[in-house]
């Protein structure tokens, strides 16, 4: 079911129109929430706003980076007895493959995203808050900046934020290119100006981030999801989409489909309807054989309706018809991550599709732990050899062994980005592995370049 | 040749010291400023960062050369990054860097003898619904076809403003991608 009416949205008419402005936003009751926010005085012995917590933990917020975690739980995490200061970092360093929405929320909805930093940072006791956006963004990063500039001049930021009282300040900050920037640590150590090195957790961030305080680290989708759930209330806000995936998801959807684009939906909506309906169905009108549900990090989903042996040695096809949500993605063993849909149609190899994507996480692991570090490296090695064409039958099974001795041996998840595409590619779709091994050539007639 | 901010990234540079709790945050932004007054991070400007925020330079060496977009010593005036990450490889990123590669005569990871063009291979630009993309300097160009690329290269040949950009409406007197704009913020501490 597609529904996109939606009383609160993200893609609204500034992303068509480019009235992304101060004054087209509070036009159209912009700030309204922050203003809510910041007249409520916080706790004194606690630093925080315990009720506006709940609040959030009631309106089931996941969180839109990708772990689809409750908002509201990590906010009750904060150390909010420690005696230092807290920090608000919004990562906005979109990085994974197939996701471009935080891109589209930051240019054309910049104002939306102060407003969600304002909310966040009242209710939690946090007086600097930093914005980690990708060095590539430029055009980004000067509207997210112009944007900062109207707000400070209005008097929302500053040492006295929309006339509270309370100081909150917000910089932008860019990154340069490194897509272990947006795993949290990571993010945390390139703010502190160090290489992206992620960190050992425990500590987690919300009792010890950057510079060694208490810190909160939310995706930007999610803190301009904020003032939509203090204006709604978030009980009413809790009932958009399905239960216990509520609030607006932006799809991107992306690949060889007719009319790729973000899709700003309630996750009511199937995966059949997003490529058919959305999208305008799979390019050139060809059958689509495989799709990525949610960024490249996630397990494949194999939509040509052929059966295939899974881990447990049974016999079985995925659903074309899935919906797509956090927690029924989750049962059929892949996940919704950032909602980016890679659509490949029939005539793409999917050993050239799973070596294009090695290839990207064995450039980007930061190099901190071994099984990363060499892991992907041997894949990319063992996955180009078999596009050579010099690949043997016993290679698949090699893979298979190196992915597995990735998964949950490393400091951050990279690794286990790597592996999981690896393992679903190669069961889901062994036959293809199997001939190119064989008969040194994809299986595939025709197959596009990659 | 010794290097050394000049007045204005003078002075975005001390207003950028009070944003962060530690001087060491400020080394990021720090190679920014430097890639706006000098076009790209050279040697000495990193010895002079590594003074200034009163860090070891073999530790600023290491953090510059960790990370990929800043603009090196010796790239050409046009950096043109091709992405060839799976959702742009699927719509034919292989066709976009090869019509580089023959307008400019250039192989991947080359620059040309004039230092007018850079040509580069890299991963995800995060605009994968409007494959494929490729960055030259700030711009983003989505959509990409063969003979876009033809007149991107003979715009930019003739250092004319290219065709294509695809970029989002840009603010009036935007900040050229390279720092918030001092005047903007009042103190706020």
């Amino acid at each position: 079911m597609i529904v996109n009416d939606l009383p609160t949205k993200l893609l609204d008419g500034a992303y068509t129109k480019g009235e992304w402005s101060l004054e087209n936003y509070l036009k159209k009751g912009g700030y309204q929430a922050a203003k809510k926010v910041l007249a409520m005085p916080r706790d004194p012995a606690a630093n925080n706003i315990p009720a506006l917590i709940e609040e959030v933990k009631k309106s089931n917020l996941r969180g839109r980076g990708g772990a689809g975690f409750p908002a509201g739980m990590k906010w009750q995490f904060i150390d909010y007895k420690a005696k230092k200061p807290r920090y608000l970092a919004v990562n906005c360093d979109e990085s994974e493959p197939g996701t471009c929405k935080d891109r589209v929320v930051v240019t054309y909805n910049p104002h939306r995203v102060l407003e969600g930093i304002l909310i966040a940072c009242h209710v939690c006791g946090i007086e600097d808050a930093y914005i980690y956006i990708r060095g590539e963004f430029v055009v980004e990063f000067e509207h997210l900046v112009g944007a900062v500039a109207e707000a400070y001049a209005a008097g929302y930021f500053g040492s006295n934020a929309m006339g509270s009282g309370v100081r909150i300040d917000v910089t932008p900050h860019r990154g340069a290119g490194a897509y272990i920037c947006g795993e949290e640590t990571g993010l945390l150590s390139s703010l502190e100006g160090d290489r992206g090195y992620p960190k050992i957790k425990p500590p987690f961030p919300a009792v010890e981030g950057a510079w060694r305080s208490p810190t909160l680290i939310n995706n930007t989708q999610t803190i301009a999801l904020l003032p939509g759930i203090v204006n709604m209330g978030a009980d009413a806000w809790a009932k958009i989409g399905p239960e216990r995936n509520s609030g607006p998801m932006i799809y991107c959807l992306s690949g060889h489909i007719k009319k790729p684009g973000l899709f700003e939906l309630t996750m009511d909506v199937t995966l059949r309807e997003l490529v058919e309906q959305c999208g305008g169905g799979v390019l050139n009108d060809l059958k689509p054989k495989a799709i990525i549900p949610g960024g490249s990090s996630m397990p494949v989903l194999r939509v040509d309706g052929q059966p295939y042996t899974n881990a447990k040695g049974e016999q079985v096809t995925d659903n074309y018809d899935i919906r797509m949500d956090y927690d029924t993605l989750k049962n059929a063993n892949t996940l919704l991550g950032s909602a980016a849909v890679i659509v490949m149609h029939e005539r793409t190899c999917m050993v050239s599709a799973l070596y294009n994507l090695i290839r990207f996480y064995h450039h980007e692991s930061c190099g901190q732990c071994t099984p990363c570090r060499e892991g992907s490296g041997w894949l990319e090695k063992i996955l180009a050899r078999i596009v050579r064409g010099e690949g043997k039958t016993e290679d698949i099974d090699g893979l298979l062994s190196v992915a597995g001795q990735m998964s949950g041996t490393t400091i951050c998840l990279l690794a286990d980005s790597a592996a999981m595409p690896a393992g679903a590619f190669i069961t889901k779709f062994r036959e293809e592995f199997v001939h190119f091994c064989k008969e040194k050539k994809s299986m595939v007639e025709n197959a596009i370049r990659l | 040749m010794a290097f050394a901010f000049n007045e204005e990234t003078r002075k975005q540079f001390d207003w950028l010291l009070k944003r962060y709790p530690t001087k060491q945050a400020c080394l990021l932004p720090g190679f920014r400023l430097v890639e706006a007054q000098l076009g790209h991070v050279s040697q000495e400007s990193m010895d002079y960062l590594a003074k200034e925020l009163e860090l070891p330079p073999s530790f600023v060496h290491g953090v510059f050369t960790f990370y990929s977009h800043y603009r090196r010593e010796g790239d050409g005036k046009y950096v043109v990054q091709v992405c060839h990450t799976l959702p742009c490889a699927l719509r034919g990123a292989h066709q976009i860097l090869d019509c580089f590669k023959e307008h400019l005569k250039l192989g991947v990871g080359e620059t040309d003898a004039a230092k007018k063009f850079t040509l580069k291979k890299v991963e995800c630009l995060g605009s994968c619904t409007t494959a494929p993309v490729v960055q030259i300097n700030d711009d983003y160009f989505e959509n990409l076809t063969p003979e876009k690329v033809r007149d991107i290269v003979l715009a930019l040949q003739n250092d004319e403003k290219s065709p294509h950009i695809s970029n989002g409406p840009t603010l009036e007197g935007g900040c050229k991608g390279m720092m918030p704009m001092v005047d903007a913020y009042p103190k706020g501490r």
